[in-house]
């Protein structure tokens, strides 16, 4: 026991104290948090008006250009010739010009700039041009705004699941969002973390440190404290991601928020949602009722505490499921290069299971999604998936007692190939050759 | 009062054995000389002691006990094939090894400290394993080995990879803990080490041991009775009973003639009818050497 401990404490400050772990560490979270402050400064940043003249030689449009954030309307009145002329003397950004018979030939429109005009810009203009003539064309067919505006309905349902606690309003949206988000962590972890424990294992038959190792600790405690001690660095990792990601969200708003004008309530949403780590959705103001309230009532409607509680046992089962047998390959080859034909049929499995996931997504009770969700090879991914949108707990217990049972058996397997294969050195390991050393007494 | 007792130990891989009832017993505080061609089964036996693997048949004694968990630590070991781990730093990994065998951190770290001072390398301490030379490793290494204090040592090619100096300074290390009351198995291909070191010796060929006992003893049975002399002048009308085996020219003039004697013959009846026809420099028996104990045991050995 006291070897154990010593090799875990070994493998977890080795990894710890690399260059790489605290780069990893401290990027992510800054490169998450760096890219969201990006989108607001720029949002923020552009807010140096651009002025637009208008010609506006039908008369329709006096009133329909309205001053934005961004643009500033002028209207001009005279020919098109002195207006270009003027244009090009002032520091106007764009001139519009909107013929006579712009309703039946709307193509006539011009829009003169000095340099280049923005696509925004220009749809902009287009948009209001657009909808003007539009208006104008229905209320001559005789449809008035109020027929038009009436006929705008804006659906918005809720998803009620019927359980014994009684109606629960629930989002499948959230759901959606955070069982996609654990598939892929616990997806990325295992490749991670399973690989370091393959690469440690090589790293020590190569520097042919193992035999001095394994003359004072049995080979299956020095296999098991690797997979443990890398498993703790993965929970570190995890730990530091998120309390930095929060510290730097929290930080960056606030500086942000100090820089904002008071007078943008769109803005203010926006920050309101990136401060509770949601994404940065573009809503159309008015639209929606109230986006945000949705938003947090859909996630609070999930049982947070239910999904990290099985995040956490689905990563860790997950991984030392997966984790053994990459040790075991590990142990069977000499050098990284050879470690390839070995991978395939254990990283199958896990990519299989991150395929499914998109179609348990769908269906999250289907058949695939049960029988999937209960095979310990793809159960920590698609039970994560799964379990977002509610999962009756018989089953979760059943995965969660096939998960153990198929890491013992796969460390089991693991560990025979492991105190054979660590001391065999310059032979071609086949599949034959691995079955042998499982039946070694 | 040996310290390893090994009974009828059998070993067998799954194409081949690697050991075929070897019995062998190593006294406590000698330095046993543990001999044999590649691929005889001598690491397969050495990874039987050291608890790496189990023999099939067969039992081992440590100290008069079946060998056990408990033994690990009183047990220091040298592979061939070296390594540490090279990212490592030195003192790190120095006390990871010490704590391995059953050392206390601290404990550790001061018999650490004295033997920093010893092989003078306090600067190591720091230094990644990766940057020390390769000779500098392998002193790094024979400090894992011994930190710990074991009572039995075994040390496979200890010499290989050191420069003179330094396997002189290794030298003097090992007879410096024999004194102490280790036991040291050598497991060598350097009959030189094993002539200069060993007390005992075993030889394992074809996965069965085929000689062993003290070095002296055995030494004592591969004499062949024949004498060397070193003379000048002409060795002419010998008798029947001397047989001459070889004779070479000296640059300086003299002649050396090697001269096997029959049972009944002495060597003084030898010297003496040598006496009034030569001038004699030099006169010994020949006493055979490892190497050439070493050749004649293994080629005796019928092929498999």
């Amino acid at each position: 026991m006291r070897n154990i401990f010593l090799v875990i404490k070994r493998e977890y400050l080795v990894r710890v104290k690399k260059k790489s772990f605290l780069i990893m560490t401290l990027l992510a979270p800054l490169l998450f948090v760096g890219f969201y402050a990006t989108v607001i400064w720029v949002a923020l940043g552009s807010v140096d008006k651009k002025t637009v003249q208008v010609l506006d030689e039908s008369g329709l449009f006096k009133k329909e250009f309205k001053d934005s954030e961004t643009l500033k309307f002028v209207y001009v009145d005279s020919s098109i010739d002195s207006a270009k002329a003027t244009f090009k003397a002032s520091d106007a950004n764009a001139l519009v010009f909107i013929p006579k018979n712009v309703i039946r030939e709307p193509k006539g429109v011009r829009i003169y700039a000095a340099k280049n005009v923005s696509m925004d810009l220009k749809s902009e203009i287009e948009k209001v041009i657009e909808k003007q003539i539009e208006d104008i064309k229905l209320s001559e067919a005789g449809i008035t705004h109020k027929i038009l505006e009436d006929s705008r309905v804006n659906v918005s349902s809720e998803t009620i699941s019927l359980s014994e606690e009684g109606e629960k309003t629930s989002s499948s949206g959230a759901a959606t969002v955070i069982g996609g988000i654990c598939a892929f962590l616990i997806y990325m972890s295992v490749f991670i973390y399973g690989t370091q424990v393959m690469r440690g294992i090589t790293e020590e038959k190569t520097s042919r440190i193992v035999e001095v190792i394994i003359s004072s600790v049995r080979p299956f405690e020095l296999m098991l404290g690797k997979i443990i001690g890398v498993a703790l660095v993965g929970l570190t990792q995890f730990v530091l991601w998120i309390l930095l990601t929060t510290a730097l969200t929290s930080a960056t708003s606030a500086v942000l928020s100090s820089r904002m004008p008071k007078d943008s309530p769109q803005m203010q949403q926006e920050m309101d949602m990136i401060q509770k780590g949601m994404p940065n959705q573009n809503m159309p103001g008015g639209n929606v009722e109230n986006p945000v309230a949705e938003v947090l009532g859909a996630v609070n409607s999930l049982n947070i505490p239910l999904i990290l509680g099985c995040f956490l046992f689905y990563y860790l089962g997950g991984y030392l499921l997966y984790s053994a047998l990459f040790g075991a390959v590990g142990a069977a080859v000499d050098n990284d290069a050879d470690t390839q034909q070995f991978m395939l049929p254990i990283t199958l499995p896990i990519i299989f299971s991150f395929v499914f996931a998109q179609f348990v997504l769908r269906d999250p009770d289907g058949t695939l999604a049960f029988w999937t969700s209960m095979i310990p090879f793809t159960s920590p991914i698609i039970m994560m998936v799964r379990i977002p949108f509610g999962v009756p707990a018989w089953e979760i217990a059943l995965s969660m007692v096939l998960l153990v049972l198929g890491f013992m058996g796969t460390t089991w397997l693991a560990a025979r190939i492991y105190r054979v294969g660590i001391l065999m050195y310059g032979k071609k390991v086949t599949y034959k050759e691995l079955a042998k050393w499982i039946f070694y007494k | 009062m040996n310290i390893i007792e090994v009974r009828n130990v059998t070993k067998e891989y799954s194409n081949h054995v690697a050991l075929d009832d070897v019995s062998i017993s190593i006294p406590k505080g000698c330095i046993f000389g543990l001999l044999g061609p590649n691929g005889a089964g001598k690491t397969s036996l050495i990874r039987i002691i050291n608890q790496i693997t189990g023999p099939d048949k067969g039992e081992i004694l440590f100290d008069g006990q079946l060998l056990n968990q408990s033994h690990i630590s009183r047990i220091g070991y040298l592979p061939e094939e070296r390594g540490l781990y090279k990212k490592m730093k030195v003192g790190e990994q120095l006390l990871y090894l010490a704590q391995l065998k059953g050392l206390s951190q601290k404990q550790a770290m001061e018999k650490l400290k004295t033997w920093f001072v010893k092989f003078d390398i306090k600067t190591w301490w720091d230094k990644s394993v990766s940057d020390l030379s390769k000779g500098m490793q392998q002193k790094v290494q024979f400090v894992s080995t011994v930190l710990h204090e074991p009572d039995l040592i075994i040390l496979d090619e200890p010499f290989s990879g050191f420069d003179p100096i330094n396997a002189n300074l290794i030298r003097d290390e090992i007879l410096e803990l024999k004194q102490k009351g280790s036991t040291i198995i050598f497991s060598t291909h350097r009959m030189e080490t094993v002539e200069e070191l060993c007390d005992y010796i075993a030889l394992i060929h074809k996965s069965k041991k085929v000689l062993d006992g003290p070095k002296k003893r055995i030494k004592e049975q591969f004499k062949t009775n024949s004498y060397f002399v070193e003379y000048k002048g002409n060795l002419n009308g010998l008798e029947n009973n001397y047989q001459i085996l070889s004779e070479k020219e000296l640059e300086d003039g003299y002649r050396r003639t090697t001269i096997h004697l029959d049972e009944n013959t002495s060597p003084n009846a030898l010297l003496s009818s040598l006496l009034p026809t030569v001038e004699i420099r030099a006169f010994g028996e020949n006493i055979p050497s490892m190497s050439d104990i070493f050749m004649r045991s293994v080629n005796e050995v019928p092929e498999a």
